[in-house]
Formats: structure tokens, sequence, C-alpha cells
């Protein structure tokens, strides 16, 4: 047990929820859009961001639809550019970077350190209400027509020659920039200065040191990414010349000041689900994390070093070749602190107890997914292999192996992590495992096919390719798997729905795992988080394999099976 | 009796986090108008020749002017910080009105002096700038990377205008509340948050004035 006074959380026998609790501390609708307390915030993103993810796989599925003939189905040009534009948009500023932090970081990391609340809570909800005004331009964008400029924005097409709803879209964007950088400064704040007694640097639970790490990419990355798209705004609507040539601008600026974030936005996505691994490695293998320090300190290394390798991006850019030499050490570097990470966890297994319950699958289904979305990304390091695959499916590949397979994969497992302790009650346990395998059979079935179309040279961003039929094949495929992944996602929004009403009480610590939020706190906890102040007087990840596997087998089993 | 938040132990942790959100909050700064600065910095370097002829269209005593306006409200800050420590509170607000006089003639200066005349010479970015510059300076330069230098000249000052304005706007807030809601402000570390913003907007402003103003050849 790591830590704690207060006796009443240690017990697992008496599963009671707390008459009071941040859920039902207050009913009425202006309790929950003006509070501060950040469980509550965590909710109100959790809805947003689930909103915004379907709407983004709805997009998707278009694409996946038109993307069944070489010809085409049933999208002009045109709309096809606003679709992909709108998923990528959708999915990477206003679910990915949000999904983690804003929700599961919101709601964990006080719990964790044993705080009452982050140390700004008017700030927190503030950023909520930034990020919605953000969407909601967005979205208004895309009823006005939508944007076809990609995700990515280059300019000139995005500042001077693209006539859609871009000015628009990048107004959208910055506030939700402004949202997460709001959210980070608070994170900061919060991990330096409201431990608890006890809890050390080296005795936070990893999941808080790699958000630590993601705020401070947070803050030195998002800003340069919101002057620059603002800078694209003012250039579209005052013509002020920075990026494009027509004006005396230099458009590959663009490009580098782009991807100066938007390749550390990369691990701003994949560091929280990092550290969403390393709990339920350690919880569901009943083991400390291998090498704690290791792990720590590679997510700090991946958060300096991801601000080195923005190059990789534009490496047929015009870009000099020694640069690009440069760029293309630094990338393989990055891998180091990655491996690091996998070699952990998988360490973190051996000789563990290893329980096989919904988290652990979905975090196993991260590991393979993961290993391979990153050595698929050194072929895209090495100067070499990249011209060859550049801007072709295998990149769209690859991201989605990391974006999806290991940021929405980690999302998920954390979510089934601690939806008992957000909500207070169990899902059912069979669906949960359903799911977890049906999303991990349908991501291969979608985006294997994509590496094999990508060496084959398939260009991403188009739509027909009557010039190499034989590409269907692995398009029907991809399109084939793309729906069974659609069933894997819709399947928790219905059982996690049903937990809510019917579900088994969870108690304040289901899974029998260590850490403040399990041992400390109630589920759901109360408002102001802990009974009295929690002391820490232990070691992090203080599981013993062998004393636990007994009684802890036994006792899974039961849940398992009711 | 010092106000707790329910969220801190004691005054002492509120505090601490505070400046750490503050000095957070001001990296996040430094990486807003880093961008701009790189950008200027390769396009000065870029066209060192046109950047220097078109850099002599600004007015460099006028923002001498303003550059000694900035430091001299900077020294206000600071010693409304040193009074703030003392408990001296008649002498903060002094000293902050001073502040935010100071910011509040830096941008009259920067609009009547210096945007008002570009703007009414057509001297900004507009598709009628190569004609009107022309008009004004003659074919002194290459008339489309002046006109990128105006670009920056007014993306840059432009923003930097506007967080001066927002620290007048606080200066004013700040001063109500410690007249107003003294359980609010019980010590001195919001006026040292205010004073760290507003060192920050004065730096900004001291790196642009050599940038934009004193080019050297």
């Amino acid at each position: 047990m790591s830590s704690t006074v207060i006796e009443q959380a240690v017990e697992r026998e008496e599963p009671a929820a707390p008459k009071k609790n941040y859920l039902n501390a207050d009913h009425t609708i202006k309790s929950w859009l003006l509070t501060g307390d950040h469980k509550r915030i965590a909710v109100l993103y959790l809805i947003s961001v689930t909103f915004f993810f379907f709407l983004g796989g709805l997009a998707a599925a278009f694409i996946r639809a038109e993307l069944t003939s070489p010809m085409g189905t049933l999208l002009n040009s045109e709309t096809y550019n606003k679709m992909f534009s709108a998923h990528g948009i959708i999915m990477i500023f206003f679910f990915l970077v949000a999904a983690i932090p804003a929700v599961l970081g919101n709601f964990l990391i006080p719990l964790m350190i044993g705080a009452r609340d982050l140390a700004f809570p008017r700030l927190n909800l503030a950023s909520w209400y930034v990020f919605m005004l953000g969407g909601l331009l967005f979205i208004i964008a895309l009823i006005m027509g939508g944007v076809d400029a990609g995700w990515t924005f280059y300019t000139p097409l995005s500042s001077l020659y693209s006539q859609t709803q871009i000015t628009l879209a990048l107004v959208g964007l910055f506030l939700a920039g402004f949202s997460s950088i709001m959210t980070g400064v608070n994170f900061i704040a919060t991990i330096h200065k409201m431990r608890a007694p006890g809890m050390t640097w080296f005795r936070l639970p990893l999941y808080v040191w790699s958000h630590y790490a993601t705020s401070i990419i947070v803050i030195l990355g998002t800003p340069v990414v919101a002057i620059t798209l603002l800078l694209v705004a003012l250039e579209r609507g005052l013509r002020i010349g920075i990026f494009s040539p027509e004006l005396g601008g230099d458009p590959v600026l663009f490009q580098h000041m782009f991807w100066f974030y938007s390749h550390p936005a990369v691990y701003i996505m994949l560091l929280p689900g990092m550290g969403i691994i390393s709990e339920i490695m350690a919880c569901f293998s009943r083991r400390p994390v291998f090498g704690y320090k290791f792990v720590a300190f590679s997510s700090m290394a991946i958060a300096g070093l991801g601000f080195l390798v923005w190059g990789h991006h534009m490496y047929v850019s015009s870009q000099s070749v020694y640069q690009g030499i440069i760029f293309s050490l630094i990338s393989f570097l990055v891998a180091v602190p990655s491996a690091i990470k996998v070699f952990n966890w998988s360490l973190t297994m051996w000789k563990g107890s290893v329980i096989f319950s919904t988290p652990m699958i979905y975090a196993l289904g991260f590991l393979g997914l993961f290993t391979i979305g990153g050595l698929t990304g050194l072929y895209l390091s090495a100067i070499g292999t990249d011209i060859h695959l550049t801007g072709t499916y295998f990149i769209v590949a690859h991201f989605h192996y990391v974006m999806v397979g290991g940021t929405v994969m980690a999302f998920l497992g954390g979510l089934h992590f601690w939806w008992p302790k957000m909500f207070g009650r169990m899902y059912s346990e069979f669906w949960g495992r359903v799911s977890a395998i049906v999303v991990f059979v349908g991501f291969n079935f979608t985006f294997f096919p994509q590496f094999i179309l990508g060496y084959l040279g398939m260009p991403r961003r188009y739509h027909y390719y009557y010039i190499a039929p034989e590409w269907q094949i692995y398009n029907v495929l991809s399109t084939a798997g793309s729906t069974v992944l659609g069933i894997g996602f819709l399947m928790p929004v219905f059982y996690l729905l049903k937990s809510l009403k019917s579900g088994p009480i969870a108690g304040p610590n289901p899974w029998g795992a260590t850490g403040l939020e399990w041992e400390a706190a109630s589920s759901p906890p109360i408002t102001l988080n802990f009974e009295g102040m929690p002391k820490v007087v232990g070691p992090v990840y203080n599981y013993d394999a062998i004393e636990d596997s007994e009684s802890y087998r036994r006792e899974m089993k039961e849940k398992v099976t009711k | 009796m010092p106000e707790v938040y329910p969220q801190f132990e004691d005054i002492d942790q509120q505090q601490e986090t505070y400046i750490v959100g503050m000095w957070a909050f001001l990296v996040n700064e430094v990486m807003f108008f880093g961008p701009l600065f790189f950008i200027y910095g390769l396009y000065a370097w870029k066209h060192n020749a046109v950047f220097y002829v078109t850099s002599h269209h600004l007015d460099y005593k006028i923002g001498a002017l303003n550059t000694t306006i900035l430091l001299i409200s900077s020294w206000m800050v600071a010693m409304a910080v040193h009074y703030h420590q003392k408990n001296q509170l008649k002498k903060v607000c002094n000293m902050l009105w001073g502040a935010a006089v100071c910011g509040t003639l830096f941008l009259a200066i920067k609009l009547i002096f210096e945007w008002a005349p570009k703007f009414s010479h057509g001297l900004f970015p507009n598709p009628g700038f190569q004609s009107r510059y022309l008009a004004y300076y003659g074919a002194d330069t290459n008339v489309d990377v002046a006109r990128l230098f105006f670009s920056m000249y007014f993306a840059i000052t432009g923003l930097h205008a506007l967080h001066v304005l927002i620290g007048v706007l606080i200066f004013v807030w700040l001063i109500r509340l410690i007249k107003k809601r003294p359980d609010v402000i019980t010590d001195y570390v919001p006026t040292e948050m205010v004073g760290l913003y507003w060192h920050f907007v004065d730096l900004v402003w001291i790196f642009l004035f050599p940038l934009f103003y004193l080019m050297p050849k």
C-alpha cells in the first residue's frame, strides 16, 4: 500500500458509494456550468471530446466510403478535400490534444498527488469554455462550407488561394490552443506546489510525470503555432505577406513554424497515453513499474528531443541535405526513450501476475500498435526511405498507428480503468473485453493495408486512383476494417452509459490498485477529494505479485463472472 | 485574515503556486512573441539592405521617448512591489497609477505619432501599398520587401500594444481591488504578479526598439 492514513479507503470489502460525492453534491445545470471542481470539468470535457470524436469519425467514414472505388463513390473532389480536412482538424485539435489531459488528467492529477483541486479552478473552467468556443467556431466554419487546406494549412494555399472558411477555422484553432495552454499552466503549477506531504517527485505516479512533460511541451510549443496560425489569418484578411511568396514572404518558413509545434504536438497527444499505460501495466501485472526513473526521465527526454526533430517533415521541402541529416539523426534519437518505455512495460509484466481485464487488453493493444507505429516512424526518419514514402499512405498508416493505436487505445484503456473511480459503478467486463478486442482487430484491419498502399505509392489526400486499380483491394480491406473499428468505438458508449444506471457499485478500489486516488478517495470522490489531508509514507507502485496473486485472482474472477 | 482558497493548505502555498503559475504563463508569452522576433530576424538578415533603408522611415526619437516612458513605468511597478512589501498601500496605489499613466501615454504616442500617419499615408499592408510607398518615399528601395518590413512592424508592435493595453487595464483593476477589497489583496503577491507581467511587456519593447528603429547597416 503506497500511502495513506485514511482507513476506510483501504478496506475493499465495503463497496458503498458515499452519500455525498462530486456528482450529486448539487444538481442544477448552473452548478455544472459554473463549477470549479476539476472532476466536474473533466466530465464536461469528456462529453465534449466524445462529441468531437464521433464528429471526426463521421468524416472518416465518408473518406473510407469514397475510397472503395478507384473512381470515387459519392463525393466530388472539393467535398473530399473538405472531408479529410475536417477529419484531421477535429481529431487532432479537438480530440487528441485535449482528450487525455483535459479529461483524465484533469480528473486524476489532483487525486493522484493528494490535492483538493487544481491550482486554478476558474482558469480550468475558462479553458473548457474557450475550448467549446473554438469548437463552435470550427463547426460554424464547417456549416458555412468547410475548410479545404488540410489540417496542416500550408501556405500559400491557405493564405491566398483557398476560398473556404479558413479564417474562421484558424480563429477556432487559436482558441483551442489557448485552452490547452491554460490547462498546461494549471498542471505545472499544481504538480510543482500542491503535492501532499510525503509525495516527493520520485513518488509521483508515472502518469503525473508524463503530464508534467506534456505541459512543458504545451507551454513551449502551442503559443508558436497559435501566433503562426494568427499570422496566416492576418495574411488572409489584411494581406500582410509573411508566408506568401506573392507578397514577399516565404512559404517554407510557415512549414518550419508549423512543425515546430506540430511535431512536439505528437508527444502532447502521446505522452499522457504512455502515463496511462504505466498505471495499467503496474496494476494488472501486480508489480511496480520496471525502472521507474528511466520511465519518468524518458518522458522528459521525449519532451526535450521532440522539439529538435520537426525538420523530418520537410525532407522534400527545400531544406538542405545537411539540415536533413541532422534532423534525421535526432529523429532516430527520439526512438530511444520511446523504446525504453516499451521495454520497461514489457519487463513490468515479466514474472508478474498478469490479469487480462479490459484496461489491460487495451494497454496490451497499445503496446503492440505503438511499437509498430514507432518502428515505422524510423523508416520515415531515414532520409532515403522517406523520400519514397513522403506524402503516401505509408505516412497515414504510420501516424494512425501512433495516434489511434497509441493515444486512442490508451484513452479508452484509461477510461475503463478509472471509470469506476469517476462514476462509482462497474461496467460489463465481458463487453469491455469484447470491445477492446474488436477495436484492436478492426484497427489493424483498417490501417495495415495502408502501409502496403503507401509502399506501392498511393498518395494521401487523393480520392481517385484509376491509374492503379490494383490498389482497390487494399482500400476495400481498409474500409471493411474501419467499419469493424467504428463498431468497436461505439460499443463502449452503450455499456458505459448502461453502467451509470445499473452497474454494480464499484467501491473505492475495485482493482486493488495502489495510489492515492484509489486508496485515499472514495468512488466517486467527494467534492474536496479526500476526507482529510492524505500523507504519503511509502514508495509508489507498492504491488507484490506473489502476495497478491492468489487472493487477487480469486477476487477478480468473482468480479468478472458476475 | 488572508483568504485561502479551499484547494490550498495555507496562504504560503497559495502564493507560491500563483508565482509558479505566473512564470509558466510568462514562458508561454516568450514563446508567443518568439516566433515573431524569429521571423523578423530572418527577414532582416535576408533583406538587410532594404530593411535598413525602410527602417529609417520610422522615427527613432519617438521610439526612444516611448522606451524612456516604459522604463519609468517599469521602475514605478518595481517600487509598487517594494512599497507593498512594506505595506504602504497609499504609495503602492500612487506608483500603480503612475505606471498606468505611462502605459496610456505610450499607447497615445504610438497611436497619434506613429500609426496614424502611417495609416493616413497608406503605409500599412494593403493592396495599394506599393503606389503609396512610391508616392511618399520614391523608389529608394525594393517596395515589396519594404511592405514585408511594415507587415512585421504592425504585427509585432500591434501585439505588443495589445499587451500594454491589457497591462493598463490590469493596473486600474488592481488599484480598485487594493482600495475596495482588502480581503482579496492581503499581501504583495498580486502586485508582484502584475509587476512580472509588466516587466515582460517592457522587456519585449526593449528588444523591439533597437530591432526596428536602430538597425545597423
